[in-house]
């Protein structure tokens, strides 16, 4: 990567090992986080593949119910708390969010390399348990099992989670005050872009909700640990508790996954289709109304679990409630898709195949929401369709188009649009032959967490598996590719996209101050339009 | 005496003074609130218990020892008053009062964390601590040997966030007494402040919720 | 900004609190003793709310800060009664079967 010009940036300025290993560069720490969980992300996916294998044929006979429990245990703990929910903010967020308020970093640099830190300490926890043994508890750790029963690794992998969550923590600290005090001259909290509102709102879940999880596997630590009665009933606890506890957390937790995929979109959107977004407002609002209500519904996890009908109820409700600011947004980006200039480009891509799959995983949140169908659905493949369309259909589709629109800016390199369009359809068709004949498997009442099941539904998981070896090759095409890129690609320009933001007003690959001169704003958010700055399409990428 | 402290530094990525005094408070009430969570924890796994196993939490508070608890509370409610009077001085550039007030905040703690000890102590004689080795004689043991989980859980997390108090202030203090603070910067005694401060008011709920359950 | 995140209480003003933090402190002991019914509970909470109040607004300057921070900490003590509020209302509404 070394410049003809001689131009020094974040990437060369100094190759050396320490130099990556200490580095307080926020894009620097920014890269750390893709590498390792890129990582987590593929062994995440190899326990995926042992759990298709397993049921594309009605019997048991891949592996034994034990390691079964084990696959989709890790396979849980592995894609939530090392993938999903530090993806977006710890690489596009530590990324952008300084460069997009005219900062030369966070404001806490050295917090942001121990985040880090933390989230590898926690993953070779994490990694030791499952080499060592596994666990079978299902991400969801519930007790008596988990504390009394298991005879598995719950101990390493509890400890592992702890130590992750606070690197989650620091991350949401940093940008919390970053956010507040660190924009530059003349952008206000209305000219943001909604990356940085959807991140702020992110950071106020991870500071408000992951310290009860960390409490809840440390309890859950001690009474494993010391035959404490706090979770188990044998010892005069309450194992609801510990769902209350647990889900305290664990709701809000896939709005720290969505939001700032949510994020993504709209930078997304209104670029390639030269539109300011619709409802600006509207959409920084909700981000925050999704925070706070998302902290209202984690009953709703809970309602077969012997929890009291009318807390149900309330529950219930406000979950209902809690799908109108996603509405909001979805809303408010097609109708900024309206009469705009649609350009096709990958990200894009990607952006609409999340606002098409999200929509689905949402309305099927509605369906779990009610209450007398819950009962019907409930542990059902039907809950496992409706979160994979959020989480992979929603965030992971985000999370690849905010990589491919930022790739040239945090590389300095074009990846091969043609492959990338292939790719994304290559994702879009395995996703949905994946999941979609889930939520029929669900409805017709196929439990998860089995591993063998009733013949007559052995054609809809064989299209399962068959979708989700799809599904692989689609990830592993972007893997290639932007490895590839990094050697063979065409030089980035500063802003290849024409794209508002103040992260396209430098270099790319940014130098390591991000700009020479603090810039000055003065104009809102999304300078798109017919009248705007950015009226212009983008020059066709170099594909 | 020279002074360091009318030279304030100022990190890379901040713009001036003030932008990274605000950013550290900022930073510094954030990770409070993530506190207030982590023990929030305990408080709500507390109150389910206590509603559900009135009698017996009513039963096992008896036995922890009002006396020491009562110590403890002026101790702590003392060590917070000097620490804040350690902000005061470095404000106001004093800057042996201020390694004064830092000592004496640190030798409270001590003084604090050594009656736990002794309590501690106390219970494992009574068998009290839970475990294999909890002897209950009387009705509900189950349910008092659920209270004492949570004085030891929630006391003993209390209790370390009180050694990272201390570790916290013989920092401040080394610092103090290379003349770094003074009214121009003293950012860093007064984060240290709102921490102990913290750990102070977690204090102000477990004494009673702990101690004080019925004692009529 | 700066000048109100320099600004804090006089010396008086700490003495005064913490002053009526130890008289609140045997207070609550004192009604321990006391049986005031339902009442204990509801003294006991109220002492330390104000107790922690005191210490927030004073030894913590959040009193003279900016209502940002006041922001936060009311913020962080809203969560810990969401937390407390609903699951309570769980436990406390449960309709024994048969």
């Amino acid at each position: 990567m070394s410049e003809p010009d001689g131009r020094r940036h974040y990437l060369n300025v100094d190759y050396g090992v320490r130099s990556w290993l200490l580095t307080t560069d926020h894009k620097r720490i920014a890269i750390l986080y893709l590498c390792s969980i890129t990582a987590m992300f593929i062994l995440g996916g190899l326990f995926a593949v042992g759990i298709r294998l397993e049921l594309l044929t009605p019997q048991g006979d891949f592996v034994q119910a034990d390691t079964y429990n084990k696959l989709f245990t890790m396979h849980g703990v592995v894609m939530v708390f090392f993938f999903l929910i530090p993806s977006i903010p710890a690489v596009l967020g530590n990324f952008l969010v300084p460069m997009m308020i005219g900062a030369r970093d966070l404001a806490f640099p050295r917090i942001n390399l121990l985040s880090w830190y933390l989230y590898v300490l926690g993953a070779l926890f994490t990694l030791f348990a499952m080499i060592t043994g596994g666990v079978d508890t299902g991400w969801t750790f519930y007790t008596p099992y988990s504390t009394a029963s298991s005879a598995t690794n719950v101990m390493p992998t509890a400890i592992g989670i702890f130590i992750t969550g606070f690197s989650s923590i620091l991350t949401g600290l940093n940008f919390i005050a970053t956010i507040h005090t660190m924009r530059a001259p003349g952008l206000t909290w209305f000219r943001l872009p909604l990356f940085v509102w959807a991140h702020y709102a992110t950071s106020l879940i991870m500071v408000l909700g992951t310290p009860v999880i960390a409490i809840t596997v440390a309890l859950v630590g001690l009474e494993r640990g010391l035959h404490i009665g706090i979770f188990d009933p044998a010892l005069g606890g309450d194992p609801i508790l510990f769902q209350h506890l647990f889900w305290f957390y664990s709701h809000p937790a896939v709005y720290i996954m969505i939001l700032p995929g949510m994020g993504v979109i709209s930078e997304v959107v209104t670029c390639f289709a030269r539109r300011r977004i619709y409802g600006y407002g509207f959409i920084a609002a909700s981000s925050l109304m999704i925070a706070l209500l998302g902290f209202l519904v984690w009953g709703h996890h809970m309602f077969v679990s012997g929890q009291s009908q009318y807390a149900a109820l309330v529950f219930s409700f406000l979950s209902f409630f809690v799908a109108i600011p996603s509405a909001v947004k979805v809303f408010n980006w097609t109708a900024t898709l309206y009469r705009g200039s649609i350009a096709w480009d990958s990200p894009m891509l990607y952006a609409l195949g999340f606002m098409g799959l999200f929509t689905i995983g949402g309305l099927t949140g509605l369906f779990l929401a009610a209450l007398g169908l819950d009962v019907h659905v409930h542990d059902t493949y039907f809950v496992v369709a409706h979160f994979h369309y959020i989480m992979v259909g929603g965030t992971i589709m985000a999370y690849l188009g905010g990589v491919h629109f930022w790739w040239p800016k945090i590389t300095g390199r074009m990846y091969p649009e043609a492959l990338a369009k292939v790719s994304g359809f290559v994702i879009f068709l395995g996703f949905n032959l994946t999941f979609f004949p889930q939520f029929i498997l669900g409805y017709l009442g196929m439990p998860r967490r089995y591993h063998s099941y009733p013949d007559e539904f052995q054609v809809l998981n064989v299209f399962s598996t068959a979708g989700a070896s799809i599904l692989g090759v689609g990830y592993l095409l972007p893997l290639c590719y932007f490895l590839w890129s990094l050697r063979y690609g065409a030089k980035a320009p500063a802003n290849p996209w024409n794209a508002a933001g103040l992260e396209w007003q430098t270099l790319s690959p940014p130098p390591t101050e991000n700009f020479e001169t603090t810039p000055v704003v003065t104009t809102d958010a999304y300078d798109y339009g017919p009248d705007g700055a950015r009226a212009t399409p983008p020059e066709a990428a170099v594909a | 005496m020279h002074s360091l402290s009318d030279a304030q530094p100022l990190a890379h990525q901040f713009d001036d003074t003030d932008q990274q005094r605000r950013a550290v408070s900022f930073g510094m009430w954030a990770f409070l609130v993530n506190e207030i969570m982590f023990f929030g924890g305990l408080f709500a796994t507390y109150t389910v218990y206590r509603v559900l196993y009135a009698h017996a939490f009513h039963d096992g508070s008896h036995h922890l020892d009002i006396t020491l608890g009562t110590i403890n509370t002026a101790v702590l409610i003392a060590s917070s008053l000097t620490m804040a009077l350690g902000v005061w001085s470095a404000e106001h550039g004093k800057r042996r009062p201020l390694m004064a007030w830092l000592l004496m905040t640190l030798l409270l703690g001590g003084v604090f964390v050594g009656i736990k000890a002794v309590e501690y102590h106390g219970k494992w004689v009574d068998h009290l601590v839970p475990g294999p080795g909890f002897v209950w004689h009387g009705e509900g043991a189950q349910h008092v040997q659920i209270f004492y989980s949570l004085y030891f859980a929630m006391t003993g997390f209390h209790a370390l966030h009180m050694l990272v108090g201390f570790g916290l202030l013989t920092w401040l203090i080394i610092d103090a007494r290379r003349g770094r603070f003074g009214p121009a910067y003293y950012a860093p005694v007064e984060m240290v402040g709102l921490y102990w401060h913290f750990v102070d008011i977690v204090w102000i709920f477990l004494f009673p919720l702990l101690y004080l359950i019925g004692r009529h | 900004m700066s000048d109100s995140a320099h600004h804090g209480p006089t010396l008086g003003v700490y003495f005064a609190v913490f002053a009526a933090l130890v008289v609140l402190t045997g207070i609550t002991v004192a009604v321990a003793f006391a049986d005031l019914g339902a009442l204990n509970n509801v003294v006991m909470l109220g002492i330390a709310v104000t107790k922690a109040t005191l210490v927030v607004l004073f030894f913590m300057h959040v009193f003279y800060g900016p209502r940002l921070v006041w922001a936060l900490a009311a913020g962080g003590f809203a969560w810990l009664v969401i937390l407390i509020g609903f699951t309570l209302s769980d436990f406390l509404t449960r309709v024994a079967v048969g």
